[in-house]
């Protein structure tokens, strides 16, 4: 199945981990990734927050660039699913926002037709991929493991332009496909709630002491680790951790894995081709458990 | 039909029923309320009833030591907002059998609120901020004679309704993960608020209301999780209106904050290169020159490089970047 593949600057980024083991997960899961090369960043809803013109020109752009590969284009992280589905939400209900945003883009070889579906992986597993094949990819169970889900704010809110109120099956997903792996889904609080990255430039103590609290509850609850489908929630969980420990006062030492690298190690691959040795919390002790070594 | 309640129970003379089990919460450290009890009960109700029903019929007819706060029953007072499964709602608006979890029902009183008894949070946090941000108009001058009235457009008072609807519930403060953090935060009810007023054309004070708002506490202080749009039950969507009132105070020239010179960085990032530079990002946010800040940001700076995870050094165009300053000398407004 051929997708418009829309990384993200973080994959490109601070988390090539996340590239990396996106694109190694494609072909068991059959998809044929187009990568969206000249597709501008979201601005993350920064840049839509002061200026939604701007931020419906520069999405609205990524929109088409998907609509004339005729295919549906998936996202890697919450963020940019949030962004980029609120502006297609907005886009698709009001025409002169759409009439806009096309005059805007008029001289520069794109428009958009308001026909693009912007899908995460995780919901594309569901919905599109299906659980069969995923079922048949996996070469490896995680039996053993406790698995915290992280959703990420982005991919569960607001619920209108996300399209849970129609599939509200969404909100789960994550739980689904952590049985579905053969490990155990932890059931805890923080799942849902924000990982205080938004604020971590202006209010940085805070905003560790968010992330930390509910990195803390799941592993009260016995999680081995937590699994996330978004890179900026990895980067204050995983790369902020220490930091966040020595706010609360508190050892933490729990790995944040990114969604693809969950799938890829059920998939039987190799945990330094997912570069699981990428990361600022070791992965060695939950790998272990699945006696593995990185 | 029957229906188990797991009510959450506290009382300030320590004294609880014999079946009532020893917990808190959630494991979490911002819990504010003393340690609380679960108390498990069983009522008798139809198919359609709310959780409001079940409270009720169990202080009526089985606890009368129950401590319930109510009113209207109708989801216009706002007296009933409390924790059901972990998350803040209307107890009269909530169907009981769809908050129907693994054969129970869990409702408390919000940890992030001071407790008085049971079920009654004290609201005392909520109306101060609900004050804080002078949720009254600031009368324009002249003031329209007593047997005149401002005259204002429809559509302007149209785009406030939203903010209007508030019942005062608090149900997004008490779910509001800022507030969790930071008891400081206005949260998100005060500050629909203050853009109702912020916003209104018969206000006199908007640059002294933006200047206020600007300030640590304030609008910047929102972690943007859209918990509040999700748990207001009139459809207020506080966010939607802290985000109104971000872009109000920037237009007015409150740009001296970390919140506006992140907002600048993300925007000379994407412009001109077409995507984010999360090297220079941090340290433009944070200010140059706030050394103390900046330190602060090392140790983990450090941590990211170890793991591998530093950015590219140099920082790469995507391909076609010229479209996108295109884009931004059109419509980019004070990011061109």
């Amino acid at each position: 199945m051929k997708v418009a593949f829309y990384p993200g600057c973080v994959s490109k980024g601070a988390c090539p981990e996340l590239y990396v083991s996106a694109k190694a997960i494609a072909e068991p899961l059959g998809l044929e990734l187009k990568e969206l090369t000249e597709a501008p960043c979201t601005g993350a809803g920064v840049l839509s927050e002061q200026n939604p013109q701007l931020g419906d020109a520069l999405n609205g752009l990524t929109l088409a660039m998907a609509e004339s590969e005729g295919a549906d284009l998936m996202t890697i992280c919450s963020t940019c699913q949030g962004v980029l589905s609120n502006h297609n939400y907005h886009l698709k209900q009001d025409k002169e926002r759409m009439d806009r945003t096309n005059a805007t883009l008029a001289d520069q070889g794109f428009q958009y037709g308001g026909t693009t579906k912007v899908k995460h992986l995780l919901w594309m597993l569901f919905e599109d991929i299906g659980i069969d094949r995923v079922s048949a990819a996996i070469k490896r169970k995680l039996t053993g493991l406790k698995i915290a889900p992280f959703y990420g704010c982005y991919i569960l809110r607001p619920e209108e332009s996300l399209g849970l109120k129609e599939r509200p099956e969404r909100k789960n997903y994550l739980e689904r496909l952590i049985a579905l792996l053969g490990a155990e889904p932890v059931e805890y609080r923080g799942s849902t709630k924000c990982c205080g990255f938004p604020m971590l430039t202006f209010n940085r103590d805070k905003a560790l002491a968010m992330g930390g609290n509910h990195i803390v509850e799941a592993k009260e609850k016995g999680a081995d680790l937590l699994v996330t489908p978004c890179p900026l929630c990895h980067l204050n969980l995983d790369g902020q951790q220490p930091d966040a420990a020595r706010v609360l006062k508190k050892d933490i030492g729990v790995p944040i894995f990114h969604l693809p690298q969950l799938l890829g190690l059920a998939f039987g691959m190799d945990p330094s081709e997912l570069r699981l040795d990428h990361h600022v919390v070791p992965t060695k002790g939950a790998l272990e458990k699945v006696e593995l070594k990185v | 039909m029957q229906f188990t309640i797991e009510v959450g129970r506290y009382s300030p003379e320590g004294t609880y029923a014999e079946n009532a089990v020893p917990g808190k919460p959630f494991p979490a450290p911002w819990d504010r309320s003393p340690a609380r009890r679960y108390q498990t009960y069983t009522v008798d109700l139809p198919e359609h009833a709310v959780v409001l029903d079940a409270l009720i019929a169990i202080r009526e007819y089985q606890d009368q030591s129950l401590a319930v706060r109510c009113a209207c029953r109708s989801a216009i007072c706002g007296s009933c907002a409390m924790w059901i499964n972990g998350h803040s709602h209307l107890a009269c608006k909530s169907k009981l059998s769809a908050f129907t979890k693994e054969g129970k029902t869990r409702v408390e009183s919000p940890p992030s609120m001071p407790i008085i008894r049971d079920l009654v949070c004290d609201m005392k946090p909520f109306w101060d901020k609900h004050l804080a941000v002078k949720p009254w108009l600031q009368n324009k001058q002249p003031v329209p004679p007593p047997n005149e009235e401002y005259r204002v457009s429809n559509a302007s008072m149209e785009e406030l309704i939203q903010e209007v609807s508030c019942i005062s519930c608090s149900a997004c403060l008490m779910d509001c993960e800022s507030f969790a953090v930071n008891p400081d935060f206005l949260g998100p009810q005060a500050l629909a608020q203050a853009y109702r007023y912020a916003g209104d054309p018969r206000d006199a004070e908007t640059k002294e209301r933006l200047a206020e708002y600007s300030k640590p506490g304030g609008i910047w202080d929102c972690t943007h999780c859209y918990e509040c749009v999700t748990q207001c039950p009139k459809g207020v969507a506080p966010l939607d209106q802290i985000l109104k009132l971000r872009k109000m105070a920037v237009d007015a020239g409150f740009t001296h904050n970390a919140g506006t010179r992140h907002a600048d960085a993300f925007a000379e990032s994407v412009r001109e290169s077409g995507r984010l530079n999360e090297l220079t990002l941090m340290p433009k946010s944070v200010g140059f020159f706030n050394i103390v800040d900046q330190i602060k940001t090392l140790p983990s700076a450090f941590n990211l490089i170890r793991a591998g995870k530093l950015p590219p050094l140099i920082h790469k165009k995507i391909p076609g970047v010229n479209r996108i300053k295109t884009i931004f000398e059109r419509v980019g407004g004070r990011f061109k």
